[in-house]
């Protein structure tokens, strides 16, 4: 009821303690890693020159992070792909 | 046997000063003999929060180079007989001491008191690196701002890297009304993110403020939740079972909630 209220004056916003807890998560993952951001920017870079070589991809929508995964740390992409390029698709097949 | 513990925080101003002499003075109402140990070289306060700032002869970097025995610097507390203060020096700095050195006071120290609690200095240099390293096991501050949790959670890890990974948390200054609003991370949720078991919560407390202009810790006054709640922490360290205080005071609007079962 309260929150119904709350949302008629606009105070819909997520509770700024939820907030602080998310963000703390996300930072600390990358504390703990000690990984620099630089690393993580060179990983993206290999990563984009080896998918490129199999798939058209959007470069710029890319997006790698770290995350938490049951006590242990997870490297997540996420890349969209535009298309898989044919004369990969053929050459592999002609291997066969 | 004594207990080393050291008690820090990474953060400064999140309440390690504060803390040691509220759970000295609690052990020691115990019956325990006690001694506390300031580290914080250059910046000492902890004889300031005991009101015991006019009593002090010699320091702890005296007796680290040999000056004085240790004896000579404690500093016995008049109200509470069984609590002494190893105060550090004013003048000199973080460098003053080492580790080792530290380690050698405890250790002549060890068995003639049942605590010896080490006050760290804020940050993670030579002054933290000199405090932990005598410590059986480490007690972490920290308060529910992002601040201090991201430099407890390095702490942590400092202390694990040390082979320190006997740590217990302490979480300080909540406030229960920002709490309730969702205003404010409790101590569940710094658990779930630190992931280290919690010894005690401590509300904010204007007594708190009040009794340190005094010089006696607030754990003395009866009337403030933050001194039960130094109290219950003083428990749970002499291997008590106590449950976590509630500090809600039950408003008029929770009242009517609980009529109308909303």
């Amino acid at each position: 009821m309260l929150r119904a209220v709350m949302k008629l004056f606009g105070h819909d916003d997520k509770p700024s303690g939820k907030i602080a807890k998310d963000r703390l998560r996300i930072v600390l993952i990358h504390d703990r890693a000690n990984i620099s951001p630089e690393i993580v920017n060179h990983i993206k870079d290999d990563i984009i020159k080896v998918i490129s070589h199999y798939m058209d991809i959007n470069q710029h929508d890319m997006e790698i992070s770290l995350s938490d995964d049951e006590n242990s740390v997870a490297l997540l992409a996420n890349i969209p792909v535009k298309r898989i390029k044919p004369q990969i698709m053929s050459s592999r097949n002609m291997h066969r | 046997m004594s207990e080393v513990i050291v008690i820090t925080s990474g953060k400064g101003g999140v309440g390690k000063t504060t803390t040691t002499a509220n759970l000295g003075v609690g052990l020691a109402k115990r019956g325990n003999k006690v001694v506390l140990i300031d580290t914080d070289t250059g910046l000492r306060n902890l004889d300031l929060l005991l009101g015991l700032e006019n009593r002090i002869m010699y320091d702890l970097v005296d007796v680290v180079t040999g000056r004085v025995p240790y004896k000579k610097a404690l500093v016995r507390h008049k109200k509470y007989e069984t609590l002494f203060l190893l105060p550090t020096s004013q003048i000199r700095d973080k460098n003053s001491i080492n580790g080792q050195q530290l380690i050698d006071v405890c250790n002549e120290m060890r068995g003639k008191f049942d605590y010896i609690l080490i006050d760290c200095p804020a940050g993670i240099e030579q002054g933290f690196k000199t405090a932990i390293a005598a410590a059986d096991y480490a007690i972490v501050v920290t308060m529910p701002e992002v601040a201090a949790v991201r430099d407890a959670d390095k702490i942590i890890g400092e202390l694990n890297r040390a082979d320190k990974s006997h740590i217990k948390l302490i979480v300080n200054r909540i406030r229960s009304h920002m709490v309730d609003a969702g205003d404010m991370m409790d101590m569940e949720d710094i658990n779930d993110i630190l992931a280290i078991d919690c010894i005690g919560q401590v509300p904010d407390d204007e007594l708190v403020v009040i009794s340190t202009n005094r010089g006696d810790p607030v754990i003395s006054n009866k009337k403030s939740l933050a001194g039960q709640a130094y109290n219950n922490i003083v428990g749970r360290i002499c291997g008590e079972q106590i449950p976590f205080l509630n500090f809600r005071k039950k408003t008029l609007f929770d009242k009517i909630k609980q009529i109308l079962h909303v």
